[in-house]
Formats: C-alpha cells, sequence, structure tokens
C-alpha cells in the first residue's frame, strides 16, 4: 500500500504546485493524476497570468479589479492574500526557467487583459498554461526522489477514518485496472473543475468535476456552485476555446451589422469589460437577432499588427485554421459566449483547509473563494499556484507531527464491488454512458448558461435527477483490465451528476442577478438578502442548503460598470 | 454529415490473440476530426475500443495515432481530410488509376510507431518517449541563487525557445522518426527539441556540458539523419529537426570535435559544396577524417582508424553505384559546375553568411507568406550583439557574454552551409536569394 505524508490527487498546475511545496517541506509525497501530468487541462489556459509586478502598479489595485470582477462575492482577505503574493509567485516561476515574454530591457514585459485596470497580464505568447504546466513538471522530474508519481491512476473515492479523518484514497491503475488503497496524513484535491457537464464547452473530456463530486460524497461543503463562467470567445459547435488575450491586443467584436456593440454595454472598457459582462452582451446580441444566422457574432483579430499576431496569437491562428477553417489574420472568427470555468468548488479556507480534517482543495476544484460570482481572465493561473503553493506548505505541517494514518481495508472493498457492479451490468439493460452524458451536457447548457430563470432551472434540475437514476443502471462494453475507459467513464458520469445537481440546486436558490448568475425573472443584485455564499452539503439524497458570510476588508459593494 | 469508415488496427491484450483489424462505419461532419471518429465508434459501437485524448484542441497532446502510415493527432486531422489522403493513397498503390470507382477508402488508424503498443490505440509513452526526454536533463540548471527580480535576458532569446516550448509532448515525432527505427537508442527529436530549450536558454549555466553530453554520445545530436520526418509529423510546428541542427549548430560554435566525427562531417559537406558546387563524395571521408593539408600531413590517430573503418563505406557505394564513373572515385578530379554555377554557389554562401538570422514560428507566422513578407528589422538580430545586462544590475545566476555568444539562435557559418534548407524547406524571407 503507498504511503505518503502528503497525497496530492491532480496534477495539473495546482498539484504540482502543491506537491512541489510539500516536497520542499521535506515530508514525503505522492501525486496521482488519472492522466499523464502534462495532459491536464491547465494547459488550455492561453492568456497569462496577472500579477501587479510592474512599477506604478499595486497589489491593491490587483486585488479591487478581482473583487469588483467577482461582483462583491470574493471573499476579501482571500483576494488581498492571492495579489500580495502574486509577484513573489510570478519570479518563482521566472527563476525555474518559465520562458515568459521579455520587453526591450529584457525584463518581464505584461499584456492588457479583461476587466483590469492595469496591463499586468504575464505571458508565454498564448501557451501560459502550457508553459508553466511544462516548467512544473520538469521539477517534478529533476525532484523525482522526493515526490512520487503516479501517473495514469484514476481516483474513485478518498478515504475517510473514524474519526472523520480524510486519510488516503483509493485509485484504480488504469494501465493493469488494479485497485489500490493509498495512505496518506494529508491529501489535496486539485482534480480542475467540471466543464463537461456543459456541452459545448472548452473544458476538456477530463475535466468531470471528480474532486468536487468525491469531497462531496465524504461530507465537505460545496460553495458558489451556481457561478459558472461562460467565457465570451468560443468557436460555436465544438466549443474551443479563443483567448482573451486577442481582445487584450487589441481585437473587436462585431454583430452581424458590423457594429462594435460593446459601445452599448461597456463604454469604457469595451472589449475588455468582465467576462460576464460581455458574455451577457454577446448574448443578448444574438437573441435580438443582430448575430450571424449560426448564433454568433464576430470576433476581429485582424485589427491587430500581423506580427504581433505571429508573436503573441499564434495558438489561435492554429485554432482558427485547423477547427474553424478561418484564417483569423484575415477574416473576423465567428464566436459566442460558451461554458468555461467552475467558480465555486470545495469550500476552502486561504490555506486550502476543506471541512473535513486532513482534505484540501486548491485550484478550479476549490471554492477559496477568490473569484466570487465570475473570474477575471488570468486570475485563475495565479489561484492554482498561490493557493496550491499554500495547500502544499499547510499539508505538509499538519502531517509532519502526525503519525501514520490508518486506513481501512473496507474502503478499497467498497470500490472494487462498485467498479464490478458496473462491468457486471448486462449490456442492454439500461442507457448507455454517453446518451446520458449528451443529454446532461445539453440540459445544463440549455438551463444554466449565460440566462436563467426558475422554470428553466426546475426543469434542468428535474432531468438532472432523472439522470442519476438512469445512470444507476447505463451499462458499458469493456470488461477488461487493461486501460478500461469504458468503467472510467460510467464513474465520471456519477461526478458530473452530482456537480450539475448542485449547480441547479444553488442557482434555484439564489434569487437575484450577480456575477455569472444572471436570472431574468430577478434581474437586480440584491445585496441586502444575497450578499452571502451558498454552502452546500450532502444530506440523504441531496444538497442541504446554508450560508456562509462574505468577507469584506476594505472594498464596499458599488455599482459595477465598465 | 457524410459517412466514413475507420480501419483501427485494434490490439486486446487481455485477449491472447495477437493485433486485428476492425472497421467502424462512422457518420460525421467532414471538418470534425478523426478523433471526434474514433470517439463516436466507442460511443455508440464499441466503448472497448481505447484512444487517449482529452483536449480535442491539439493542446494536451494525449491523441498522437498514425493516421494513413502519417504520425499526427487524432482531434487535429479532420476526417474529410483524412478520407481524401486515403484515396490518394490509394490512388498511388493502383498506378495512378483508382480501381474501385467512386467507392471511399477507409481511413487507416495505427498506434504510434517506435513505441510498444498497450492496448489498440494507446501505447506505452513512458518506456520510450519519457525516458528520452529525462536523458537530456530536462531541467533548468542556473548558477547560483536565483536574483532579487527577474534574470535580465533578451526578449528575443525567450521567443526563440518558445518555439521548443511550444512541444506539447505528444510524440508524433517519435513515432515517426526514422533515425530511431534504425537506432532505438536515439535520443529523438522530441527529446533534443527540449533540449534546445535549455541550451538556448540564456538563464542555463551549463549549456557547453550539455553540448559535450548531445554531441559526444554516439545517439545524440549527430544521430540525425536529416529526413524531416519529425517536422511533418509535428502538430504544433516545434519542427524538431531544426532545433537538432541548432544544437549540432551551437556545439560546433562551441568548438566541440565530437567523438562521432559528426562536425567535422558537416564541416566538409559544407566546405566541398562551397569549392566544387556538389558533392565530391571520395573527397568527403578525407575530408571529415583528415581535413586539408595539415590534417593529411599529420592525420590524427582517430582519423586513421576512421578512415579504415570507412572502407565497407566506400566499398558499398561502389558496389551500389553510387560512386559509378572514374572521376568520381579518384579524388579532386570532380568536376566543377558549368558555365557561372559555382559562382552563384559561392553568392548563396555569401549570402547566408550576411543574413544569418534564423526565422522561428513566433516571428514569421505558420506558414511562408509570400503577400506578405515579414520586414527584416522583424527579424532575430544578432544574439550576439544583443542587449547586454548592465553588470550593476546583471542577476547574479546570468549567464556571462562568453556564453552568450554561443547560444545564439542564429546560424553560424557551418550551420548556414547545412545540406538541408533552412526551416523545413519553405522558402524564409531571409533565404530566399
Amino acid at each position: 500500500m503507498p504511503d505518503h505524508d502528503v497525497l496530492v490527487i491532480g496534477a495539473g498546475l495546482a498539484g504540482q504546485r502543491a506537491a512541489l511545496a510539500a516536497a520542499e517541506d521535506g515530508v514525503s509525497v505522492g501525486i496521482i493524476s488519472k492522466v499523464h501530468p502534462v495532459r491536464s487541462h491547465s494547459n488550455a489556459a492561453q492568456g497569462g497570468i496577472n500579477a501587479a509586478l510592474n512599477p506604478g502598479d499595486s497589489w491593491e489595485s490587483h486585488a479591487f479589479d478581482t473583487v469588483k470582477g467577482s461582483d462583491y462575492l470574493g471573499d476579501q482577505d482571500a483576494i488581498e492574500i492571492m495579489t500580495r503574493e502574486a509577484p513573489e509567485e510570478i519570479l518563482h516561476l521566472e527563476h525555474l526557467g518559465v520562458t515568459f515574454h521579455r520587453n526591450e530591457e529584457g525584463k518581464l514585459g505584461t499584456r492588457a487583459f479583461g476587466g483590469a485596470s492595469a496591463a499586468r497580464t504575464y505571458y508565454v505568447a498564448d501557451i501560459t498554461g502550457q508553459a508553466i504546466m511544462h516548467v512544473l513538471y520538469e521539477q517534478l522530474m529533476k525532484y523525482s526522489d522526493e515526490v512520487a508519481r503516479y501517473e495514469e491512476y484514476f481516483t474513485t473515492a478518498l478515504a475517510i477514518d473514524d474519526d472523520g479523518e480524510c486519510v488516503g484514497a483509493v485509485c484504480r491503475n488504469v494501465r493493469d485496472g488494479a485497485m489500490e488503497l493509498f495512505s496518506a496524513k494529508s491529501v489535496i484535491l486539485a482534480t480542475g473543475g467540471n466543464g463537461q457537464a456543459w456541452q459545448p464547452t472548452t473544458n476538456a473530456l477530463i475535466c468531470t468535476g471528480d474532486g468536487i463530486a468525491m469531497a462531496y460524497r465524504v461530507g465537505a461543503k460545496l460553495m458558489d456552485m451556481e457561478m459558472i463562467q461562460y467565457h465570451p470567445t468560443t468557436l460555436a459547435g465544438k466549443g474551443f476555446l479563443i483567448t482573451e488575450g486577442a481582445r487584450g491586443e487589441g481585437a473587436h467584436l462585431l454583430n452581424a451589422k458590423g457594429e462594435r456593440f460593446m459601445e452599448r454595454y461597456a463604454p469604457n472598457k469595451m472589449e475588455l469589460a468582465s467576462r460576464d459582462v460581455v458574455s451577457r452582451a454577446e448574448q443578448t446580441e444574438i437573441d435580438e437577432g443582430r448575430g450571424f444566422p449560426d448564433g454568433t457574432v464576430a470576433l476581429d483579430i485582424t485589427v491587430v499588427p500581423r506580427k504581433r499576431i505571429h508573436e503573441a496569437l499564434r495558438e489561435i491562428v492554429l485554432v482558427g485554421r485547423d477547427f474553424a477553417g478561418v484564417d483569423i489574420t484575415r477574416e473576423p472568427i465567428h464566436i459566442k459566449p460558451g461554458n468555461h470555468y467552475t467558480m465555486g468548488g470545495i469550500k476552502t479556507d486561504v490555506w486550502g483547509r476543506t471541512d473535513v480534517p486532513g482534505l484540501y482543495a486548491a485550484g478550479e476544484v476549490a471554492c477559496v473563494s477568490v473569484h466570487g460570482g465570475n473570474r477575471l481572465g488570468a486570475n485563475s493561473l495565479l489561484d492554482t499556484l498561490i493557493f496550491g503553493r499554500r495547500s502544499g506548505e499547510d499539508a505538509a505541517e499538519r502531517a509532519k507531527g502526525r503519525e501514520s494514518a490508518r486506513t481501512t481495508q473496507a474502503i478499497l472493498d467498497n470500490e472494487e464491488a462498485m467498479v464490478a457492479e458496473v462491468i457486471a451490468r448486462e449490456k442492454g439493460s439500461g442507457r448507455r454512458v454517453s446518451e446520458i452524458r449528451k443529454e446532461l451536457g445539453q440540459t445544463m447548457d440549455k438551463y444554466a448558461a449565460v440566462f436563467r430563470d426558475q422554470a428553466g432551472l426546475e426543469q434542468g434540475l428535474e432531468v438532472v435527477r432523472r439522470l442519476k437514476e438512469e445512470a444507476e443502471s447505463c451499462y458499458i462494453d469493456d470488461r477488461g483490465t487493461v486501460f478500461n475507459q469504458d468503467v472510467l467513464g460510467a464513474i465520471e458520469l456519477g461526478f458530473m451528476l452530482d456537480n450539475a445537481e448542485a449547480t441547479c440546486v444553488a442557482a434555484i436558490h439564489r434569487t437575484e442577478s450577480r456575477g455569472a448568475q444572471f436570472r431574468t425573472d430577478f434581474p437586480e443584485r440584491n445585496d441586502g438578502e444575497w450578499l452571502k455564499h451558498i454552502d452546500l452539503a450532502k444530506n440523504g439524497t441531496g444538497p442541504e442548503i446554508s450560508y456562509s458570510e462574505v468577507t469584506m476588508t476594505q472594498w464596499e459593494p458599488q455599482e459595477r460598470t465598465y | 454529415m457524410a459517412e466514413y469508415a475507420l480501419k483501427v488496427r485494434r490490439f486486446q491484450p487481455e485477449s491472447g490473440e495477437g493485433p486485428y483489424w476492425e472497421t467502424f462505419d462512422v457518420d460525421l461532419d467532414p471538418t470534425l476530426s478523426v478523433l471526434d471518429g474514433l470517439l463516436q465508434a466507442k460511443d455508440r459501437d464499441d466503448g472497448s475500443l481505447s484512444v487517449r485524448c482529452s483536449c480535442r484542441a491539439a493542446i494536451c497532446g494525449s491523441c498522437g495515432v498514425r493516421i494513413n502510415g502519417q504520425s499526427a493527432l487524432a482531434c487535429k486531422t479532420q476526417i474529410g481530410e483524412a478520407m481524401e489522403h486515403a484515396n490518394r493513397n490509394n490512388g498511388e498503390r493502383a498506378g495512378g488509376a483508382r480501381t474501385n470507382g467512386s467507392q471511399s477508402e477507409p481511413i487507416v488508424v495505427e498506434p504510434m510507431g517506435n513505441m510498444p503498443v498497450i492496448k489498440d490505440l494507446v501505447t506505452d509513452m513512458e518506456a520510450t518517449h519519457w525516458k528520452k526526454i529525462r536523458r537530456v536533463t530536462p531541467w533548468l540548471l542556473p548558477e547560483g541563487d536565483p536574483p532579487e527580480r527577474e534574470y535580465l535576458v533578451p526578449p528575443e532569446s525567450m521567443i526563440d525557445i518558445t518555439q521548443s516550448m511550444a512541444c506539447i509532448q505528444c510524440g508524433a515525432c517519435v513515432s515517426a522518426c526514422l533515425s530511431m527505427e534504425a537506432d532505438p537508442d536515439f535520443i529523438g527529436p522530441a527529446a533534443l527539441a527540449k533540449a534546445y530549450r535549455f541550451v538556448g536558454d540564456p538563464r542555463d549555466a551549463e549549456t557547453t556540458e550539455r553540448l559535450h553530453d548531445l554531441a559526444n554520445d554516439p545517439h545524440g545530436i549527430y544521430d540525425c539523419t536529416h529526413c524531416f520526418s519529425c517536422i511533418d509529423a509535428c502538430p504544433k510546428g516545434v519542427a524538431p529537426m531544426d532545433q537538432i541542427m541548432r544544437l549540432r549548430r551551437a556545439a560546433g560554435a562551441e568548438g566541440i570535435d565530437d567523438a562521432n566525427n559528426g562536425h567535422r562531417h558537416e564541416d566538409a559537406f559544407a566546405s566541398i559544396i562551397e569549392k566544387k558546387g556538389t558533392l565530391d563524395e571520395a573527397e568527403l571521408l578525407q575530408e571529415t577524417y583528415a581535413p586539408g593539408v595539415k590534417g593529411k600531413l599529420m592525420p590524427r590517430p582517430s582519423a586513421i582508424k576512421g578512415l579504415v573503418e570507412s572502407i565497407p563505406t566506400a566499398v558499398r557505394g561502389i558496389g551500389t553505384g553510387k560512386m559509378r564513373s572514374l572521376p568520381k572515385l579518384i579524388p579532386g578530379i570532380h568536376p566543377k559546375l558549368p558555365g557561372d554555377s559555382q559562382e552563384q554557389v559561392r553568392r548563396i554562401y555569401a549570402h547566408t553568411e550576411e543574413h544569418s538570422i534564423e526565422l522561428n514560428l513566433y516571428i514569421k507566422g505558420e506558414e511562408a507568406e509570400g503577400d506578405a513578407p515579414v520586414e527584416e528589422g522583424a527579424a532575430v538580430p544578432e544574439r550576439a550583439v544583443g542587449p547586454e545586462p548592465d553588470e550593476g544590475e546583471a542577476p547574479t545566476g546570468d549567464t556571462g557574454p562568453e556564453a552568450d555568444t554561443s547560444k545564439g539562435p542564429q546560424g553560424t557559418e557551418h550551420g548556414q552551409a547545412d545540406p538541408g534548407p533552412p526551416e523545413s524547406g519553405r522558402p524564409g524571407p531571409g533565404g530566399a536569394a
């Protein structure tokens, strides 16, 4: 049985950063990932990472932009920590070898990004997430004696002892199908978001909300689950992302009449208003008949100098060419708002601690909350790194003073039985996993999207609950042990359904419009009643609702205009 | 919507059977990808069909496969184009005439090459690809403690190595590598491209050691046969072979006289063509081992050994007809080019010396753009005269000027005379003489 002081589940940016930080503290670390670490979804973060590092910029300004971007639902103590520690983290990454863009003096250079009052986004062309993640993986290879890597191990459940503490996890080795119990003194979840519960989505196929569901199932609270970001520039159909960096470099949004419609919605910041604002503007144009027949508006990148496109936006040139058949250097590309990011997640404090002792969460799986109702572009990479590191440090400290965790065989037996039951289901006895998954994605994109209302959300919840029942009997084809992706797909479906249910319940409950939650039946923000988080805890079959206060330090809520 | 047939090479390790072919009929828009086709087959027909995949957008590097024999990402290959390609392949096999009228050929999908197969389209990347990556010490080795702020480095140096950083570790180049087929121990295109990311990084303090290591390893940079397969296969435009050539140029500029005679061979190759316009193969061997008059008057012990060991190669050359005419056998009687062709070759040499720049993807864009040339000023300037960090401000870990000159992204004289066309054969603005 593998036994570590700190066990990290998920090996994107948050997980890798947590593992490195814990190892630096001198404890034994294991990092588990259901895919090879460099396949993690952090590599899709194109635009960059925010930090107030330039002379004349300040962390207070970065913090205020983030608070305002969050529509005042972000916890200000956490936001202060993130923005204060950002410059040091950027320099740390630079020292590790990230090939950040330089200015003429050879210093770190920046670009502009949405919702920000200064150009404070550091970047590597438009492969920033990829570049940082590959550099962190270089460090994991360097410190392979200190950090054991379990690549292609799928976690099915967390292990909780009799005292209610998290003491490990059960994983399936994808390569040979063996179920293994991992024992640990501290466990950090860094498994990312749940975008695959929506279709289309910018998220990778692996983003199935595993960690959120697993933590919820063992009693951790979830928070802000109604806050799902729709990114303003995604390709129709497949949902691929076009970086906000394009607008940061000066690209325009145009409706079918060729109007720069953002003038009407955000006259000051135009295309660089917050994402929720821009997505609503686009959806309004489309809904009111000023979009293109394919339900899109246009992003015009041709106004950006060609040399600059090649240098800074190469990835989206490829995306346009390979996936839309459009040369973005020559013609506008059709885009629409699309599912992109899970602002909510497992409720944590500023050290990544959840409500379950010994269990931590960091990155998109967590809700600290630094993003509140709406995440600013280029704050997600920062979130993963700052709170990944802090979780790693605190988890290591916690592990130091403790005896080896006591895990029980029962949890392993349970999970083995669960997998065996799925594999044993008779073919044709129910629906196929892929059918349920598709219906779930379409349902969520219809009812829990840019504009929402009570009737739609309730209908969505009803469908999700029916799908949960159907998932109990869905069948798979693969009965083997080696690389049985079929059985993993069935387990992921269960995770996604828990996530979707939580989102619908919270979205129905929040009867106001704030950040990404826009209720057409309650179109105003209501600070008097709703300046608070919705927390969800598993109770019997469904989520039980409670509230927690938004932490305020120095910024009182104001009207939000861009 | 259109119908396609995907002929997949399957392998189910638990069945006790060998690999077999299975054809899946799928039904999707021609602009969707081969991966979309595979996933449709998996969703509708057989969930046991295994393929690694995640992002669907050519960024995670999971779905490397071979499609109609060509190594590629399944998500980045449009299914309509793959079918056209399959039909074209078949047409060529049938001697130009299509044998089966309008009927479509199946799209052939196989696991990547040069790697063991685990199941269906899933290969063992760890046993090959990642082991090779770890071979090149794939992490930054700066000197001393980091500076208080960032390392000061020339902006173009970061743009230069960003082409290597664009690698997503999909293994398509490894799958396509012909040298690795012949020598499974070849470090290979992906790992060497990764190595350039450190060699070209001014923050790395072990450049010389890295270059010595890679030049002297018999499976290192001189093991590449310059076949361009990796450049064709790479879905991200990393052009691994170009990065290998940069490593060679850097090793040459560093004066590394490698145990494989790789550098001397390149030198000989380049200087013979400069002198004679075409390659005098009889002269190539002796110039490689014993260059010039000095080399012949005072041959190094290794030169004699090398020449003797090359005799079988020379004999094979005669046997295969490569050196069939008398003049080709006698060194020095190699015919020169007619008319002023020789002069033109010299002018090409002179031009490349003057314009010793390399244009990577982040500067010139994806394709050669005839109608919109990149202006000269946009090209990578000489790194050796690039901005030098102010001494007072220079961070402790920064490399000194000595190391700096050896790391230019631009070609050296040897490099530009390299027999292969620069930048994957597309006419770059700098090279279009």
